[in-house]
């Protein structure tokens, strides 16, 4: 409220609490990624071991991406599974 | 018991070199041996800014892989007695820097003077991590800005978990030290303010070095700060951040010009 004030009688705007809450919200998220540097990766490798197990898969056709949301995160896996994959399965039983 | 130091900031352009010239010409004034080392292999600047690089025979590169021995490369200070310059290889990159080589050279750093003070060069590659990697101290240089405040985060980051002392379980003992801060704007809501930047490092604070024009003039004719102008206001916050450093307890202030009647008439009227 007097910020508000002082703001207005000075007749600028302080952008310094503007950099300090850009900042606070940044290096909050930032932190939290250090020590796991690569998770995507990761979580890709080990997606694209498990289904390599029962399907033949073209590791290039394998995306996996994070979308962050205010409340909730959501992980997007997308495996690109060839046609003929049951037909393989049947000949290699 | 030696020390060795490092002047680090992830972002470049916010006074590493100009601050590791200042704090080392300020701690030898007061009878500690320094050496100030370069590590921004390729692009070296602390020769220029200490005014010996005239003087540059051997380097760093050529201590690490034993060409020349640390003696033929050192550089004596022509003013201070006790001061003490390793330069940078111009030619080289900064992939000649091995950390067996570098452990060898600041291990034999350590037995022959007081502090070795590390300038790091900008960014968080090789030599940036070699720069800080033997470290038991740091300084992080940060301006009042959301890009250096961030990268000094970063830097923060690795001098917790990629240092020999992080590595063994212990602390490297770090340092905030804010450059180019302009009080009246941070009054006025213009510029970050050093509790602002204190509470979102949350490290301590070394000191605080006001923007000025000693700065400039120091580098362009190859003086250390402390020793162009030690009556200035950043020659003054810098041997209050060296005093520190020693452990000396001294009270936090930002220093100001000490214009007379005529400065300030005429910068009224220049401006």
């Amino acid at each position: 409220m007097s910020m508000g004030l002082l703001r207005l009688l000075r007749g600028n705007k302080a952008s310094a609490p503007v950099a300090r809450e850009r900042l606070q919200i940044l290096l909050a998220h930032e932190r939290g990624l250090r020590g796991q540097p690569d998770l995507l990766g990761v979580l890709r490798e080990e997606i694209l071991a498990v289904v390599s197990r029962h399907v033949t898969l073209d590791p290039t056709k394998v995306i996996v991406r994070l979308e962050r949301g205010d409340e909730v995160s959501t992980l997007e896996v997308d495996i690109e599974v060839p046609n003929d994959f049951e037909r393989k399965k049947a000949a290699v039983a | 018991m030696a020390k060795v130091l490092v002047v680090t900031s992830g972002k470049g352009g916010v006074g590493k070199t100009t601050t590791t010239a200042a704090l080392g010409a300020a701690l030898a004034q007061r009878g500690e041996k320094v050496v100030v080392v370069d590590f921004d292999v390729g692009l070296r600047n602390l020769d220029l800014v200490m005014g010996a690089e005239r003087r540059v025979v051997f380097d760093l590169i050529n201590v690490v892989q034993g060409v020349a021995k640390l003696p033929q490369a050192l550089i004596k200070d022509k003013r201070l007695e006790n001061l003490w310059l390793l330069p940078a290889s111009q030619t080289r990159d900064k992939d000649a820097l091995t950390e067996e080589g570098v452990g060898k050279v600041i291990a034999d750093l350590r037995s022959r003077f007081d502090w070795v003070i590390c300038d790091s060069p900008a960014g968080i590659e090789r030599g940036a991590s070699m720069a800080m990697r033997f470290a038991d101290e740091a300084v992080i240089v940060t301006n009042p800005e959301v890009s250096s405040v961030r990268d000094s985060d970063r830097i923060i980051g690795m001098l917790d978990s990629k240092t020999v002392r992080a590595e063994k379980g212990e602390r490297v003992e770090k340092h905030i030290l804010i450059t180019r801060y302009d009080p009246s704007r941070a009054a006025r809501g213009e510029m970050l303010t050093i509790d602002d930047i204190l509470e979102i490092l949350a490290t301590p604070l070394l000191g605080i070095i006001p923007e000025s024009q000693d700065v400039l003039k120091a580098s362009n004719v190859g003086t250390p700060v402390t020793l162009s102008n030690a009556e200035g206001a950043p020659a003054r916050a810098y041997i209050d951040a060296a005093r520190r450093l020693c452990g000396d307890t001294v009270p936090m202030q930002v220093p100001t010009e000490r214009k007379g009647f005529m400065d300030r008439l005429l910068r009224r009227r220049a401006a």
